[in-house]
């Protein structure tokens, strides 16, 4: 299949994702886990590939994530926000370790 | 366990044999499937995880700098600098097979030469800090991106193809094998039945002569 362009979205939170102008990706300022849920289903209608968005929002919306979750597009990708991470993504690997292979031999190393 | 029903012809013996043999090479050929798709999926998520990492921190230090910038100017100067439209950052999406599973492949597409889109008049050196740190992030955040899908896709085939194995395993396969004992036994019940049949005959008719 041929590479076809897409824009990039980025949903959060004001402080957040402001930076992200400069550097060219299409920002949406919200916060309201409903509207961002419609959001996610209307980028991924309009083929964006690409949506991040801030960890608070990305565990809010767990139903609009999970819908899209197992397609090859969009790929919605959770950011920390201007707290720092929350450690949401982290998780969300180890549950992806776990679903796999049905135990954390991940983060089990460590300890 | 559920046993299959099945007529004790040999028509259904046959049948059943070649739907066993279907099912073992599809058993075996599942198991290896599961087998590399573990193996890759081991590979992908430490990559994932390593560049979770990374990115965390990368966005973390842009995010320092950005609230630092916005302490140094005011607010409205920060808006203004940043409302203007940046050249856009797309990304070529094309589609890669793991193991003929689709799985997204994202490119950035070449930006050559970063430039700030804002004019440096009012604006601070950590605002340019903030921005250069996330600009440079992208990258990363696009590989994030790409990783942490081909994760999620290939976890969700993990399960799918383990649940597969094991149906096959315990269910599919020794239905089978039941089945099958179940009719080898009635039809060599049948044959012993006609032999001696056939005999108990012979002696009727040799006694009345």
């Amino acid at each position: 299949m041929a590479d076809k362009r897409a824009d990039i979205a980025i949903i959060g939170d004001r402080d957040s994702v402001l930076l992200a102008k400069a550097v060219g990706l299409r920002v949406f300022d919200e916060t309201d886990a409903d509207k961002v849920s419609h959001l996610i289903h209307r980028l991924a209608r309009q083929e964006y590939k690409v949506i991040f968005i801030t960890e608070p929002l990305f565990a809010a919306c767990g139903e609009a994530v999970e819908k899209y979750k197992t397609e090859t597009y969009p790929a919605i990708i959770p950011i920390p926000d201007s707290h720092g991470a929350s450690g949401v993504s982290m998780a969300n690997i180890k549950a992806n370790v776990e679903k796999a292979i049905g135990t954390d031999i991940l983060f089990a190393e460590e300890k | 366990m559920v046993t299959l029903q099945v007529k004790p012809t040999r028509m259904e013996l046959s049948n059943l044999k070649r739907k066993k043999k279907v099912a073992v090479r599809g058993h075996k050929l599942m198991k290896d499937k599961r087998d590399e798709l573990v193996r890759r999926f081991i590979i992908y998520v430490r990559r994932n995880r390593v560049l979770r990492e990374q990115v965390e921190e990368k966005l973390a230090a842009a995010m320092q700098r950005f609230v630092l910038a916005r302490a140094t100017m005011s607010a409205e100067a920060v808006e203004e600098a940043l409302c203007y439209p940046a050249r856009p950052a797309t990304v070529e999406a094309g589609v890669q097979h793991v193991l003929s599973i689709e799985v997204p492949q994202l490119r950035l597409a070449a930006a050559e030469g970063f430039s700030y889109p804002y004019g440096f008049m009012t604006t601070s050196a950590e605002l340019d800090g903030a921005v250069q740190i996330f600009s440079e992030a992208l990258p990363m955040l696009m590989e994030l991106a790409e990783v942490e899908k081909v994760c999620n896709r290939l976890a969700d085939e993990i399960e799918k193809t383990r649940r597969r194995v094991n149906a096959l395993e315990y269910v599919m396969i020794p239905q089978y094998d039941e089945a099958i004992r179940q009719i080898t036994m009635k039809l060599d019940e049948n044959e012993r039945g006609n032999l001696i049949r056939l005999m108990k005959t012979k002696q009727m008719i040799a006694g009345r002569e």
